[in-house]
């Protein structure tokens, strides 16, 4: 391993510990984990990296606020349960969270280490504290008395899982209602095996019902039961029913057989398996695959796509690649796998054949103009610089909005323009007595763990509206 | 969670009729709304309209033609299996009011999502004329039913074994051509008679719904699978429909967008039935 010196205390520093990974050959052609894990002399050799910073930015950067050197610290010695009990503290989900997170925009992007070399690399060390408990099977903390009192969750995504663990832990009676047929959220249907083993999110499902939640799946609110009946049945109700309503381009084409929303890709692909001959889900196998768009969720479509057996999967994004919006693990990822970035790039049409199928995606060249209230510089198009790219699929991954059948015959919940919920930042509470929502439903598309974070603060604050009541 | 089935029999040849427990489901269905289940595990999401419901019972009937794989999978279980998943009620429900003489025609298995109507338009006070059809007599369902739910009952099939020879949409225009005030014709069937249907009874001063079959996956607006073009707009079948303007909507897209899978499709029948052939079902 390459030593560097380290600046101020002249320690040596060594550089972060590579994470394992199948190679970009292999697993461009298999649904497995890209990324293999630490082993125990990674995680301590990564460990010994931290400085322990008596005041850690690090911590700072992280939206619920792990006790990142203290977590650390015990790794370092070798005390592998007390450091995940401690990242547990406020982190329900580490394994997923340490897979999924941004952490180069967060907790990684902070650390002290990152401004002359490196950043400390947290998210893999939570990861392997996760993933170490996770072997040695992970045991249900106590639960307080019953308090009696009965809390319905809408939606199994992190925000509500977090939310039940924590009511439920607390003693009251929590049911969680979730409209597809397995829990999850997008961890289940959206973020792909590769990526995020389903086999993780199942635990997480499982030690939630360990702790006396009733998890209730094919239950859509809105349609079996309104929210007013769920308020009348349960004392509090806690929305976290994510943001699934895919948006289209509305350009032409965009009806013909093989163009799908993102949604409709990942669902396929993830929740119903059809990359597994044994499954019936059916898929289109395109050749030449395009996916619109420079999220995650773009990333993801465009490396399944690819896994499915395409020849040329290309991600075609209006802005720049400092823009975009995905990990940077995954655009890199991708890249190793093959994937062509056509950035600055934006589709205007999409042809079809007789028969109804893709044969190309006209688009036009985009340049970067003045800097948009996001402060993004926004794109606008070079005139006279269309093309055709050659496509048998295209995958639309421009973004989604809350899907508002949980509206459905009920009253009284404030909603703002873009369909979400109004929602007090630090409890959750909404313009509905006893109803308090978290997650992308308030926020519009965001991280898992913001929407975790959303689902611990509501928790507490249903908590206390019950002791009120 | 598993949903039983408690009763299961074929009513016409590989039209099959089938009765499971589902508690919640029934008591919130509505007429015209759909259900999608999953046999199992490795199953797909297929969706079924809700041809009968019983509150007190707590059961929900689907009644279904064999078509591909899944259906065929579904044909072969009986009273007592069960099947891994069941959600719903999906989908808008119809939108039943006093209009006074309403048409309903129902073609093939199109008759099942007919029945629930009937009975509802009637007990919302219409004047029920239903007009259902077949192939043959073989093949036609629900006739004492859909008697029973109506006001008048003609019923048309292809070869004239049965009732009128010919298209129940002949039926549909004379009764129109009659000159009696009719406010809504409703309908159901393949793809292809919901279009020819519609075109018939386009010039008459008549409201026309059609509910569309569109392929689901969800079935909660989620996917956007479902969309079909109704007077130039991208709608969702599932959450915005399944009933739709019969004037407004682009069948042509529909029915190529429900040939999509065909090659796959016909595939895993054909392993499906290779299996059986061996005895693996
Ligand atoms: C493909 C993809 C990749 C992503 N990658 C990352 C990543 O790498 N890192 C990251 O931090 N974030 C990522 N995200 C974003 C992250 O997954 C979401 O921000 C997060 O899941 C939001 O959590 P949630 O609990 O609010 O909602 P969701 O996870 O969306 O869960 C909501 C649940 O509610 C259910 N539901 C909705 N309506 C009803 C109803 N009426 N009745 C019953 N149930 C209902 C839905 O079926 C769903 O299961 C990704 C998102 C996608 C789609
Ligand atoms: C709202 C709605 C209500 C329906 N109600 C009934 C009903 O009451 N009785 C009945 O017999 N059929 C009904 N259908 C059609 C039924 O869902 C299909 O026949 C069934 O999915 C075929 O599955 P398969 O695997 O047996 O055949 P396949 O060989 O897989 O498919 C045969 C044809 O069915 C269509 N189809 C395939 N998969 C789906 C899907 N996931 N969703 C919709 N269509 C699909 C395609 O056009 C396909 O070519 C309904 C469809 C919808 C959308
Ligand atoms: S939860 Fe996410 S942001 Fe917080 S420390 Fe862990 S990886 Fe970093
Ligand atoms: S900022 Fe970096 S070095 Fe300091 S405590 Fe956090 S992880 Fe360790
Ligand atoms: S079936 Fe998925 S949106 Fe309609
Ligand atoms: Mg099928």
């Amino acid at each position: 391993m390459q030593e560097v010196q380290g600046e101020k205390t002249g320690k040596t520093k060594k550089e972060r510990t590579p994470m394992p990974e199948q190679p970009a050959e292999e697993r461009r052609k298999n649904f497995n984990e890209v990324t293999l894990g630490y082993t125990k002399e990674d995680a301590l050799a990564e460990a010994s990296r931290c400085l322990a910073c008596k005041d850690p930015k690090c911590v700072e950067g992280c939206p619920v606020n792990v006790d990142i050197p203290g977590f650390i610290q015990l790794i370092c010695e070798e005390n592998f349960e007390g450091a995940i009990e401690k990242i547990k503290a406020t982190n329900a989900l580490p394994a997923i969270c340490g897979r999924v997170c941004p952490q180069e925009t967060q907790c990684e992007a902070r650390c002290v280490l990152g401004k002359k070399s490196q950043p400390v690399a947290i998210g893999r060390l939570e990861r392997f504290c996760a993933d170490y408990e996770l072997v040695k099977g992970v045991e249900a903390p106590e639960v307080m008395p019953p308090t009696g009192q009965k809390v319905a969750v809408v939606g199994s995504g992190p925000a509500g899982l977090t939310a039940a663990a924590d009511l439920a832990k607390l003693g009251h009676k929590v049911t969680i209602f979730e409209s597809l047929h397995r829990a999850g959220g997008v961890l289940s249907y959206g973020i792909p095996e590769f990526r995020l083993p389903k086999e993780i999110v199942r635990q997480e499902v499982e030690y939630i019902k360990k702790l006396g939640v009733d998890v209730k799946p094919n239950y859509i609110i809105g349609r079996i039961k309104t929210l007013d009946e769920l308020c009348d049945d349960f004392d509090a109700v806690f929305l976290g029913t994510g943001a699934g309503l895919p948006n289209f381009m509305r350009i032409e084409g965009e009806n013909l057989n093989g163009v799908y929303s993102a949604n409709e890709f990942l669902t396929r692909v993830n929740l119903m398996k059809a990359y597994d001959p044994e499954y019936d889900t059916t898929v289109r196998h395109g050749k030449h695959v395009v996916v619109v768009g420079g999220g995650n969720v773009a990333m993801d479509a465009a490396r399944s796509a690819l896994r499915l057996g395409a020849d040329e999967v290309s991600i075609v994004y209006r802005r720049g690649e400092d823009e975009m919006p995905a990990r940077r693990e995954e655009v890199e990822h991708a890249k190793e796998e093959g994937i062509t970035f056509r950035l600055l790039t934006n589709p205007i049409r999409i042809h079809g054949d007789e028969k109804f199928n893709i044969t190309g995606v006209e688009c036009i060249k985009m340049e970067l103009g003045e800097p948009d209230k996001s402060g993004r510089r926004s794109p606008v198009p070079v005139e006279g610089s269309g093309f055709l790219i050659p496509a048998d699929v295209v995958i639309i991954a421009i973004g989604t909005s809350p899907n508002p059948i949980i509206f459905k015959g009920s009253e009284g919940l404030e909603q703002n323009r873009r369909g979400t919920v109004v929602a007090d930042e630090e409890t959750g509470a909404t313009s509905k007595c006893g109803v308090f929502a978290g997650g992308d439903v308030v926020t519009g598309a965001a991280t898992v763990i913001s929407a975790m974070g959303a689902g611990k603060k509501a928790a507490k604050a249903i908590d206390a509206f019950l002791k009120e009541k | 969670m598993a949903y039983r089935i408690l009763e299961k029999e074929e009513i016409a040849p590989s039209v099959h009729r089938m009765v499971i427990d589902a508690p919640d489901v029934a008591k919130a269905a509505k007429a015209g709304q759909f259900i999608i289940l999953r046999i199992d595990e490795r199953g797909e999401r297929v969706p079924l309209t809700i041809a009968d419901f019983e509150e007190e019972k707590g059961t929900v009937t689907v009644i279904f033609q064999e078509m591909g794989k899944t259906t065929k999978q579904l044909a072969k279980l009986s009273a007592g299996d069960s099947l891994e998943d069941l959600v719903g009620p999906l989908g808008t429900p119809a939108d039943i009011r006093k209009l006074g003489t309403v048409i309903l025609v129902g073609g093939g298995v199109g008759v099942a999502p007919i029945y629930p109507q009937a009975k509802a338009y009637t007990g919302a006070g219409n004047r029920v004329i239903s007009i259902i059809g077949a192939r043959n007599k073989d093949l036609l369902i629900l006739e004492d039913d859909m008697e029973k739910a109506s006001s008048e009952l003609y019923i048309a099939t292809d070869d004239g074994s049965k009732g009128h020879h010919g298209f129940v949409t002949d039926i549909m225009k004379r009764i129109l051509d009659s000159g009696e005030k009719v406010a809504r014709v409703v309908i159901i069937g393949p793809p292809i008679m919901m279009k020819v249907g519609a075109g018939v009874a386009s010039p008459y001063d008549v409201e026309i719904l059609v509910s569309l079959n569109s392929i689901m996956v969800d079935g909660t607006g989620m996917c956007g699978g479902c969309r079909v073009t109704v007077g130039g707009e991208t709608k969702f079948t599932c959450v915005d429909g399944p009933e739709f303007d019969a004037r407004k909507v682009d069948f042509v897209q529909l029915m190529n967008r429900l040939a999509m899978y065909r090659g796959e499709e016909a595939k895993a029948v054909e392993k499906y039935e290779e299996e059986c052939r061996c005895g693996l079902h």
